[in-house]
């Protein structure tokens, strides 16, 4: 036996379990995958670059597959990049700008982009890029008065998340958009909608982004493809060199398994767009305001209402230490994430929660929740039964330690 | 939450961090200490109660923190139980790591801030109770002492930073 099965005998498993870490991990379905295996096992695995039968049949269903997922965004299927993961994404739309314009040194970023965003930016302060930080109200919401500030004639780019992926928080892109181009028609403007896509109607016809970056795998799709859309015009370098694919940006192989399942999951989500984020709203409230009723001490991290993501909970449990949360939540069966500086390697709390104000041990006791289509009623009213007995133990350990 | 990494836990951990023993406050205790923050995301308090002849009858402890710090605190109470204090002074983080077979590198941390915790009461029980040192113990803080001291640090450092404390 080995120490995880051990670990796992040990832990031991709940009868009923209930699935909501869909931040960190995500599956596919049947569906899904049923899309996926022709590409691994019949025909159309040929190369679409070859000039043979197999490789046109993969063309043909390459551009076809890139239609489907082109069209929720109103875009035209050529601008839509397919790379491997929205991390991938995120730093071709940073590093590949630089790159590609070397007058201008200015990256201008919200506090609570993704760390892909992030630290892809300040991995340039090598080649003189200069990046500015633009703070968040308590809600989350990036401050617009000082992206207005912050922008010059040195501004190359500015990247501003879609929706946040911690606390929900739904951005003011349209307006941040306007406020960078009324500045300067140049300056590039990035969107991560990696927590948006599928979740908020993203039209980019009308609302104009240069670049914006989605994922497979944040709407059930398989891991290892993701998306980054770029307005046609815009001058952009891969970030490594390769063969001449069909992906310019990305130039690997095409990967058309996972292009099938990123397709299907596409086509799964927006048959029923209205009526999963319908669902997933009203779970979501049903979940916040249940643990607020239920459990003494809770805070909410984000927005509420409308101006939070459908799929997205986030609470903070006072005098309760994340890591030890998810650990006994897991024990029953309940499988959620924490911004608690013990679950990160680095031992620091969650920048988001950080920057929206919370007090490091209000970061330390948060718990993330993401809901999906895959969510049932059944599956929130036993986490809503559930979940008071666990933050009861975990308090009882705390003890009378101040907090 | 991009960044947070599961980490596999010796199965002793978990044992204890479902069943731990010696939890809670004691109200007849000798000495009381605390190692850590709350703002760091870790904190121990020790409580020990300690007979005339400087022995451990009884120990226990409260957690704010992982589930390894509650098992390396819960495992340190375990350890201590009927030595004296200079058995239980000699303990180190390595000892209650091993003990708990094996601390992921990132929580070896856990088990220094609970051999922290134990020292400062120990030290405590001294300076305060007894008024006097015995000879064994070191006048220079240990390093397990230290780490307690640098959490602390940087959970000030963090609440400036925010501006927060």
């Amino acid at each position: 036996m080995s120490e995880i099965d051990k670990l796992l005998d040990q832990h031991g498993k709940a009868i009923t379990e209930v699935y909501l870490d869909w931040e960190n991990g995500s599956k596919i379905e049947k569906e899904v995958l049923d899309a996926m295996i022709p590409f691994y096992l019949d025909r159309k695995f040929g190369n679409p670059a070859i000039t043979h039968r197999f490789g046109w049949e993969t063309y043909d269903f390459y551009i076809g597959a890139k239609k489907t997922i082109a069209k929720p965004l109103n875009i035209n299927p050529q601008s839509l990049a397919i790379t491997q993961s929205f991390t991938e994404s995120n730093n071709i739309a940073i590093k590949g700008i630089v790159k590609a314009n070397k007058k201008k040194k200015k990256i201008i970023l919200s506090e609570v982009e993704h760390l892909s965003v992030i630290h892809a930016a300040k991995s340039l302060y090598d080649e003189g890029v200069k990046v500015e930080i633009i703070p968040v109200t308590n809600d989350g919401v990036v401050n617009l008065d000082i992206l207005q500030e912050k922008l010059d004639d040195d501004t190359l780019l500015v990247s501003i998340q879609a929706v946040n992926h911690e606390i929900g928080t739904i951005q003011p892109v349209k307006e941040a958009y306007e406020i960078v181009k009324d500045k300067n028609e140049e300056i590039i403007f990035h969107s991560d909608a990696t927590s948006a896509f599928g979740r908020l109607p993203l039209d980019y016809s009308k609302l104009e982004v240069d670049l914006a970056t989605i994922s497979s795998d944040r709407i059930l799709g398989p891991k290892g493809i993701a998306g980054l859309y770029v307005k046609e015009g815009i001058k952009i370098r891969p970030l490594y060199e390769g063969q001449l694919s069909v992906e310019i940006l990305s130039p690997d192989v095409e990967n058309s398994p996972l292009l099938a399942g990123f397709a299907k999951a596409v086509e799964l989500q927006f048959a029923r767009f209205d009526e999963i984020n319908a669902e997933t709203s009203r779970l979501r409230d049903k979940l916040l305001y249940g643990f607020q009723t239920t459990i003494p001490r809770t805070d909410i991290n984000g927005p509420q209402g409308q101006n939070r993501a459908p799929d997205n909970v986030n609470i903070s449990f006072l005098g309760c230490e994340g890591e030890a949360l998810t650990v006994e939540s897991s024990m029953n069966g309940i499988y959620a994430s924490s911004g608690s500086a013990c679950t990160s390697r680095v031992l620091m709390p969650s920048h988001i929660l950080t920057a929206i104000g919370r007090k490091p041990e209000e970061a330390h006791g948060s718990l993330l929740m993401k809901l999906t289509r895959l969510n049932t009623e059944e599956e929130i009213d036993y986490v809503l039964e559930t979940m008071p007995k666990v933050i009861k133990r975990i308090r009882s350990i705390t003890g009378g330690i101040q907090l | 939450m991009s960044s947070r990494i599961p980490l596999p836990y010796a199965p002793r951990v978990l044992e204890l961090f479902q069943n731990p023993k010696n939890l809670g406050r004691m109200e007849d205790a000798t000495v009381i200490a605390s190692a850590g923050s709350p703002a760091c995301g870790d904190m121990i308090a020790f409580y020990l109660k300690i007979d005339e002849t400087d022995t451990i009858t009884k120990s226990s402890f409260e957690s704010y923190g992982c589930a390894s710090n509650i098992a390396a605190a819960s495992q340190l109470t375990i350890m201590i139980e009927n030595k004296t204090l200079e058995e239980s002074w000699n303990f180190t983080w390595n000892d209650v790591s091993e003990a708990l077979g094996g601390l992921p590198s990132v929580k070896t941390h856990c088990g220094s801030l609970a051999v922290g915790a134990l020292r400062r009461a120990i030290r405590t029980y001294f300076n305060e109770i007894k008024k006097s040192k015995p000879d064994w113990l070191p006048g220079a803080l240990t390093k397990d002492e230290k780490h307690a001291l640098e959490e602390e640090a940087l959970a000030e450092k963090l609440g400036k930073k925010y501006k927060l404390l």
